[in-house]
């Protein structure tokens, strides 16, 4: 089956005086995907979304969106929506009127507005001033305000800042559901669970350059060996059966990430553990917590991003 | 599955169109409460002003046309005119215009905005536009609640013109009409001042009080005694110009002068703002526009165009010094004198005289024998003569103090005899009225000659 291709990047370079933004970043997102942009702070993760949304052009490279190749300011197809920095409402008009004046400046019918704020659960405070709205519910009026135009490309800077639980059921129904009908999604996120939980490939990216590319499966993969947290009935006993564990070795304490002083923190890889677990019933000691210290994910992001203070 | 290039490429984008723009921005400033408020502060304070004042005994003197305001609806309207060129008007585009582009900054709506409209362009005409549409909207308002006001309480009766002719109800009414829409020219200036700030200055309030500032600082030019070029030549002037319309002949050099320096100005800074905003980018979250670069690149051709405007004035025109002569201030006196006297002949209901009959004139000195005749201030004094209808050759004479402001209008105090301009009021047959010929306002052409040797 094909798909086509809503973004195809390729050496995209953006600086900003003598700060590189980007420095020939590739990109691929096909359509119906939903794909996520991760990186730390100033990665140049909303300098590519901007030029996604048309705000700034590439000193270098070639992006072409929805098969049309971009080559001046705003003059990205009239599929591509979304934010960047934050939805961009205006806090003395209402819900409705925000989302009436999109429709409106986009050509499309005003008749859609109660639909969008329905997807989004906002119905019930379309007639209320967004002056008044949480973080959150600014988040989700923001995602409304791009699904009026119907798009085809989606992206979203941080659409999970500040949505609480139900918000984030939601926004991430809405994007499984249009990245269902075919729209391509991408959006930046710091939040790993919401890359878990919605993308089927990421992008991660640090100082202006792509360090992985691939499905979130593989990401995971790039954690290496992570740190499992161990609760015990007899913590020096099992301190004793770790350090006896072929292929595993007990991380120093440290008062940042092991708190508990009978908390046993332990460093290798998934069989190794199995062994643990084997060895330290076998000496009678009751396992009570066996969880990872960070998620694979995190784990993988921290790896390649150079951040891993392990 | 494999991914691949789409094959059929969609339409590229469409900017939003220039009218749709314009009404979300217009609706945009109309959801504020601050334009909300300055809306029906101009619609309604107007007309209670004029009201009030309107009915107490004492009336504000020191404002052109403040004496009349007992007697003629339309003189109230012209009090709030000259009280709103003074503060109000700058304030009001400091408030509109202002703000329309450091809005979006504070707000973080730029982005937004320009992936919704996608044209920077269009967003600037759109916002240009809207802020226009409400100040003239501030501007209507004080129009049509002021004259409101006066005619309610007064009711439509002549008004008395700056030189003392006597302009009828209809006169009145379309010359207040027409000096309200020429104040339009400054206000726009002021305004398009104001889109420069806002864009020049980012988020900072600086760029709300940009218009307010220049106002202030051009308030206290106008005090000085500059020569006429500079003083035709600031965007202020056309709010002073406009009291040219009630002289008979009206003083078009100021006039024309002043709407060209206007417009230019609002030509001038528009371009400049628009020149400024283009250039703006919007990719870098840290930089709102501002800068030194962009208040250079703002301010700089402003006084550029300062000093064009006032060589152009003082080449176009004979004018040099203060613009304030003695042969200038006698004829300006001795007509508002003549035509005060007829109003005041006929308030006391004798035979109806014609300035040609009266023949007045005036002799001015200032200052003494040792003080050049020629500039603002208030130790001019003038001795007014003029021919008693019916008695032969027969001549009276009247002496008046003058307060000469740098803009050209005075205050003529009279000061005896006291048969003419010694008492407050005269008696009439209907009862005590004001006496005209006591205290005058009049208004010094500051094109009409060229100071002498």
């Amino acid at each position: 089956m094909e798909r086509t291709r809503a973004i195809r990047a390729r050496g995209i370079t953006k600086t900003f005086g003598e700060v590189v933004a980007l420095g020939g970043v590739d990109l691929d997102v096909p359509a119906g995907h939903v794909h996520g942009l991760v990186g730390p702070n100033g990665a140049g993760k909303t300098t590519l979304l901007g030029l996604l949304l048309g705000l700034a052009v590439a000193d270098e490279g070639d992006l072409e969106i929805l098969g049309t190749p971009v080559g001046r300011a705003l003059s990205v197809p009239d599929g591509v929506a979304g934010f960047v920095d934050g939805p961009g409402l205006y806090p003395t008009l209402t819900a409705r009127q925000n989302l009436a004046a999109v429709a409106s400046l986009r050509g499309h019918d005003a008749a859609g507005v109660d639909d969008a704020l329905d997807q989004v659960g906002l119905a019930d405070v379309g007639g209320d001033r967004v002056g008044g709205f949480s973080l959150g519910m600014r988040q989700r009026l923001g995602l409304a305000a791009a699904l009026l135009t119907g798009p085809r490309l989606l992206v979203l800077d941080e659409p999970a800042n500040g949505l609480d639980p139900a918000g984030k059921r939601h926004v991430h129904r809405v994007v499984a559901g249009l990245a269902a009908a075919g729209t391509a999604v991408i959006f930046s996120s710091h939040r790993m669970d919401d890359l878990a939980a919605l993308c089927s490939e990421v992008t991660l990216l640090a100082g202006g350059r792509v360090v992985f590319s691939g499905p979130v499966g593989k990401l995971a993969a790039e954690s290496g060996d992570l740190d499992y947290r161990v609760l015990t009935s007899d913590p020096e006993r099992a301190r004793q059966v770790a350090a006896r564990t072929p292929g595993l070795r007990c991380v120093p304490a440290d008062d940042r990430r092991q708190p508990d002083a009978d908390l046993l923190l332990v460093r290798g890889p998934v069989p190794s553990l199995d062994d643990l677990v084997v060895r330290l019933v076998g000496a009678g000691v009751a396992v009570r917590e066996l969880a990872p210290v960070v998620s694979p994910l995190e784990s993988a992001f921290l790896a390649l991003t150079g951040e891993d203070d392990r | 599955m494999t991914a691949t290039t789409a094959s059929v490429a969609v339409p590229g984008a469409r900017p939003a169109p220039l009218g749709r723009g314009y009404r979300f921005e217009l609706v945009k400033l109309l959801s504020q409460w601050r334009v909300r408020l300055l809306v029906l502060a101009c619609w309604v304070a107007p007309a209670g002003f004029v009201a009030v004042v309107s009915r107490q005994g004492s009336l504000p003197t020191d404002t052109v046309f403040g004496r009349w305001m007992h007697a003629t609806g339309w003189a109230g309207s012209l009090v709030v005119l000259a009280f709103a060129c003074g503060w109000v008007l700058p304030l009001l585009t400091a408030l509109v215009a202002g703000d329309a582009f450091a809005a979006e900054d504070r707000l973080g709506t730029w982005r937004h905005l320009l992936v919704t409209v996608r044209s920077p362009r269009r967003i600037f005409a759109a916002k240009a536009l809207a802020s226009l549409t409400v100040i003239v909207l501030l501007v209507a308002g004080l129009t049509a609640s002021g004259i409101a006001g006066g005619l309610v309480s007064v009711g439509n009766r002549p008004l008395v013109g700056l030189d003392g002719h006597l302009l009828a109800p209809s006169d009145a009414a379309v010359t207040v009409l027409l000096a309200w829409a020429y104040v339009l020219a400054p206000t726009l200036a002021f305004a398009a001042v104001g889109l420069l700030g806002s864009v020049a200055l980012g988020r900072s309030p600086m760029g709300l009080l940009v218009p307010a500032l220049l106002a202030f600082v051009l308030q206290v030019a106008q005090l000085l005694p500059l020569p006429v070029p500079v003083r035709l030549a600031l965007p202020s002037s056309g709010f002073l110009a406009w009291r040219g319309l009630f002289t008979a002949p009206a003083q078009h050099g100021p006039l024309l002068l002043g709407l060209g320096v206007d417009l230019a100005w609002a030509v001038v800074a528009t371009a400049l703002a628009y020149r400024l905003f283009l250039r703006r980018d919007f990719t870098d979250l840290t930089f709102d526009g501002s800068g030194r670069g962009a208040v250079v690149a703002g301010a700089l051709p402003l006084a550029v165009l300062l000093l064009v405007s006032g060589a152009a004035v003082a080449t176009l025109t004979p004018a040099r010094g203060t613009g304030v002569e003695r042969v200038d201030l006698q004829r300006s006196l001795a007509g508002a004198f003549a035509h005060l006297y007829r109003l005041q002949t006929r308030q006391l209901g004798r035979p109806a005289v014609t300035e040609a009959q009266l023949r007045s004139t005036a002799s001015c000195d200032k200052g003494g024998s040792r003080v050049l005749d020629a500039g603002p201030g208030n130790d001019w004094r003038c001795v007014v003569t003029w021919h008693l209808p019916g008695a032969g050759a027969a001549v009276g004479t009247a002496l008046y103090q003058l307060d000469v402001a740098a803009d050209g209008r005075y205050v003529a105090d009279g000061d005896g005899p006291k048969e003419v301009n010694g008492y407050f009021s005269v008696r009439t047959p209907d009862g005590d009225a004001p006496n005209p010929l006591w205290q005058l306002d009049g208004t010094v052409d500051l094109l009409a000659s060229t100071p002498k040797g």
